[in-house]
């Protein structure tokens, strides 16, 4: 592979550059979040930048867009250097950014939502609407500016999204992990978007950490690691997802692939007729039905909101209206309550960890005893056994790889993947009969989600069942042994992990393929 | 623990100057109100401190429980009010004798004022009903529910417009505490001991642990299988419970009955104390003291220097409002430094393994 060190002078001359960092530099309390970043960005060019979460490529781009100013480095623009104190800076000098979460009004028509703050360029009338016809139909975005927002899908959004940004008269565009909310067919649009931009002179600087996707479409990558630029590669097709990869985690790479099944024909987990009926008439969940066997791994795909948290926070008995039957190792669980659930043999990975598996401003010690507050060893008698408590805490740290100075620590202070490993040891730790994981290894690193994946292995050739909801395909695939695709509410597609793509996945997310 | 000390050191100092700066304005003799202000005590002062103190100190532990779970109870003022109603009445019919009788009363005191703080959980659990909105409005019928039955249960006094309930047995008084040539509410023990059983239960056991989770992330407390309507039902009646106690040191240790002129606005001045104490038993107990030490000194202000006493009610506020503000300060800053603790201390780990491959 043809690579460059970073540091390295760059091959065009500099007024081919669409932007130029150097030596940017950004520290929070604790933290270095960019350290020495060096990057050139050439015009009419995709320019991707790939690392693991926390390597701090939202940081550099925070500060691309002038939401935070950087410690040290410069940065130019188009050859000038620029001082950038807000967003609107930013935007004066062509620099937009699409965020991961978009940032629209419902209620509003696409038309209502690009001109919002922008009424100045164009009106809000006439002349606006023809400009937005008129960059649409120059990138092919398909927009029709009257619609209303609520009604378009995912990948519509984000195209208004784009066409906002060019509307006020971007010329270097920031995508952050743009295709983390996209179907595969739905990530192919982008890319043919994105060539168009590119086609007409624009830059675009794209934000992922999935490298397939990111060897497909982009021109240049920049791998960043722990806060630093490691390379970039100028020669796209001369590197492999592998190599990439490496760079970005700087040794050799974890998989999630299953070792030989450890499935068993006892069945732990019997969901029966599982119904969760809504304010507006549509269920969350409509009879859902469902077995896992111990020593399975059940995963369930889906796009995100068609009813995957629902029926976690079901099964958890956390939703009181929820109907059908639960039942765990011929048990009937359905009328009991949370706390019974997970004394009777539930662990439980929540999807959200700030808001439903952590105590932030609690020590770590606390947050061992979260959910398990009713069982040995941090409880007895109704009385906290402070000792016990932060020993087993000190024993999930150590075996689980939870890096802290102790277990006396606010869980607030530790990174997301030190929680996320904090909280895969407590539920562990009272060896569940079924484990309920929905997304663990989130925002979390690479070596991180390795542990993770490995301890649910562990666990599964123990006999243990598990239910797997994540978002990340090859997660998924990886991990199950047996894949169900949800669609509003309803089961519809069982797959088998060993012979099924991303792509059929995908297909059946969206309701458009074939289950069988 | 120093941070702590020094945040409150600062927000007093910065209670003071604003408070000067008022005198200033008002073209007042700051140096005079000072002198009054920050003279020592006499023994008798010393007494009506720590008696003022010691009701103050109740009515902010009952704050305090449900600040601890993210409730406001405002409620507090007319929770104390009908259960001090409550238990003059009892004490006053004496149905049983001695001290039984006082203890009979006390649980009842305790029993109103947590059903009255109850009506607000029950509508807080069930309904959603914002606890502040109804403990404000319980607050009003208590007032006029009390001024009603007491015109009821009122024994007349001869020659007085003041009208009082029955006077309680002199052989159910709470006797009180000698100190030097003066006497101290007995009651002073009880309320330590609510004190101790305040912390005990919040950070020893897993009711308290389950009622500070819930406060500190209700959705976190869900997952965790803490019933949350059943835990906002009983921290409020806890927080009834206790506040059921306000009122009862100067019913059992001086007024020995309820009349019109029973002291009101405690409650209230319950949840600054709360809010100085951060709602930790030792804390609240210098809050309550403070305030209790401000309110006695200001007493002779109009006599000797000729200011308001009122200018104390504005150091009381002041103080508030900078107490919460440094603590927030100090908040923010000592999570900054444990996570540069953290980082440190894993960079430390790192460059240690580091060497240790290398070497």
């Amino acid at each position: 592979m043809s690579t460059a060190p970073a540091t390295a002078e760059p091959a065009a001359s500099s007024s081919d550059l669409a932007v130029r960092l150097r030596g940017i530099g950004k520290r929070f309390p604790g933290v270095i979040a960019n350290d020495d970043i060096n990057i050139d960005v050439r015009r009419g060019t995709i320019h991707a930048i790939v690392g693991e979460n926390g390597a701090g490529k939202s940081t550099l781009m925070k500060i691309l867009y002038g939401v935070q100013a950087p410690d040290s480095g410069t940065i130019e623009v188009n050859g000038s250097e620029v001082n950038l104190h807000s967003p609107s800076d930013a935007i004066k000098v062509g620099v937009g950014m699409v965020f991961q979460h978009f940032m629209l009004a419902d209620n509003l028509t696409v038309l209502e939502n690009v001109v919002l703050g922008a009424e100045g360029l164009h009106g809000i009338g006439g002349k606006a609407r023809a400009e937005i016809q008129r960059i649409s139909d120059a990138y092919g975005l398909g927009i029709q500016p009257d619609r209303l927002v609520e009604e378009l899908g995912v990948g519509a959004r984000q195209r208004v999204e784009i066409l906002k940004v060019l509307y006020r008269g971007a010329r270097i565009i920031i995508l952050d992990e743009p295709t983390a909310v996209l179907v595969p067919q739905e990530v192919d649009e982008l890319f043919g978007n994105l060539r168009e931009l590119k086609a007409e002179g624009l830059s675009v600087i794209f934000i992922s950490h999935k490298l397939d996707e990111v060897l497909s479409v982009a021109d240049e990558i920049t791998v960043i690691r722990r806060g630093t630029t490691v390379r970039t590669v100028t020669d796209t097709a001369g590197v492999t997802a592998r190599q990439l990869a490496e760079l970005m985690v700087g040794s050799e790479l974890p998989s999630p692939s299953t070792e030989a099944s450890t499935v068993t024909d006892q069945v732990l987990l019997r969901v029966r007729d599982l119904s969760l009926p809504s304010d507006d008439g549509r269920p969350l969940l409509d009879s859902i039905s469902f077995e896992i066997h111990r020593g399975e791994v059940l995963g369930i795909a889906g796009v995100e909101g068609n009813g995957q948290a629902e029926l976690v926070e079901s099964i958890m008995g956390m939703r009181p209206t929820a109907r059908g039957l639960v039942e765990v190792d011929g048990v009937d669980f359905s009328a009991r309550t949370t706390r019974e659930r997970r004394e009777d043999g539930i662990g439980y990975i929540p999807e959200d960890r700030h808001r439903h598996g952590l105590l932030l401003d609690s020590p770590l010690w606390e947050n061992r005893m979260l959910g398990h507050q009713s069982r040995p060893p941090s409880v007895k008698h109704g009385l906290i056994d402070k000792g016990a408590a932060r020993a087993d805490t000190q024993r999930i740290i150590e075996e689980y790889d939870v890096r802290t100075p102790g277990p006396d620590v606010l869980a607030r202070a530790l990174s997301g993947g030190n929680q996320q490993k904090l909280i895969v040891g407590r539920e562990m730790s009272s060896d569940p009969t079924l484990l309920i994981a929905a997304h663990p290894t989130r925002g979390v690193d690479v070596g991180a989600q390795a542990a993770i994946w490995q301890h649910i292995k562990d666990a599964r050739r123990r006999g243990l069942a598990v239910l797997l909801i994540s978002a990340d395909l090859d997660e998924l695939i990886g991990l199950s042994d047996r894949i169900e695709v949800i669609l509003r509410g309803s089961f519809v597609g069982t797959f088998d992990p060993d012979d099924v793509t991303p792509e059929r996945l995908g297909s059946a997310m969206t309701g458009a393929g074939e289950g069988k | 623990m120093g941070l702590g000390l020094a945040s409150a050191a600062l927000a007093l100092l910065a209670a003071f100057a604003i408070t000067s700066l008022v005198l200033l304005a008002a073209g007042d003799p700051v140096g005079d109100v000072w002198a009054q202000l920050l003279k020592w005590p006499e023994q008798r002062n010393w007494a009506n401190i720590i008696n003022n103190a010691c009701t103050l100190y109740l009515s902010a532990l009952a704050v305090a429980v449900g600040f601890r779970m993210n409730l406001f109870n405002i409620g507090v003022d007319g929770q104390y009010r009908v259960a001090a109603f409550t238990a003059a009445v009892v004490a006053g019919e004496a149905w049983l004798p001695g001290y039984l009788n006082t203890a009979f009363a006390i649980i009842c005191a305790m029993a109103v004022g947590a059903v009255w703080a109850g009506i607000a959980g029950v509508l807080r659990a069930s309904r959603g009903v914002s606890e502040v909105i109804s403990t404000i409005m319980l607050n009003f019928i208590a007032t006029y529910l009390v001024a009603y039955l007491l015109r009821e249960a009122a024994v007349k006094e001869e020659g007085s417009n003041q009208i009082a309930t029955k006077e309680i047995p002199e052989g159910s008084w709470i006797p009180g505490i000698p100190f030097g040539d003066f006497e101290i509410y007995g009651f002073v023990v009880i309320a330590i001991l609510c004190g101790v059983a305040f912390w005990f239960v919040l950070n020893r056991t897993r009711f308290g642990f389950d009622l500070r989770a819930t406060g500190q992330s209700s959705t976190a407390a869900i997952a965790s299988g803490i019933n949350v309507k059943r835990m906002t039902l009983g921290a409020m009646m806890i927080s009834g419970a206790v506040a059921g106690l306000v009122g009862l040191p100067i019913i059992f240790g001086e007024s020995h009955s309820y009349g019109s002129t029973f002291q009101s606005g405690l409650g209230f001045a319950g949840i600054a104390v709360a809010l100085l104490g951060r709602n930790h038993p030792v804390g609240i107990a210098l809050g309550a003291l403070l305030f209790a030490y401000l309110d006695e000194q200001s007493n002779p202000l109009q006599i000797l220097v000729g200011v308001s006493p009122q200018i104390v009610a504005i150091t009381q506020g002041v103080i508030v409002l900078t107490v919460v503000i440094s603590y927030e300060l100090v908040r923010r800053y000592g999570l900054r430094l444990e996570q540069r603790e953290v980082a440190r201390a894993l960079n430390a780990e790192r460059t240690a393994k580091a060497e240790e491959v290398s070497a």
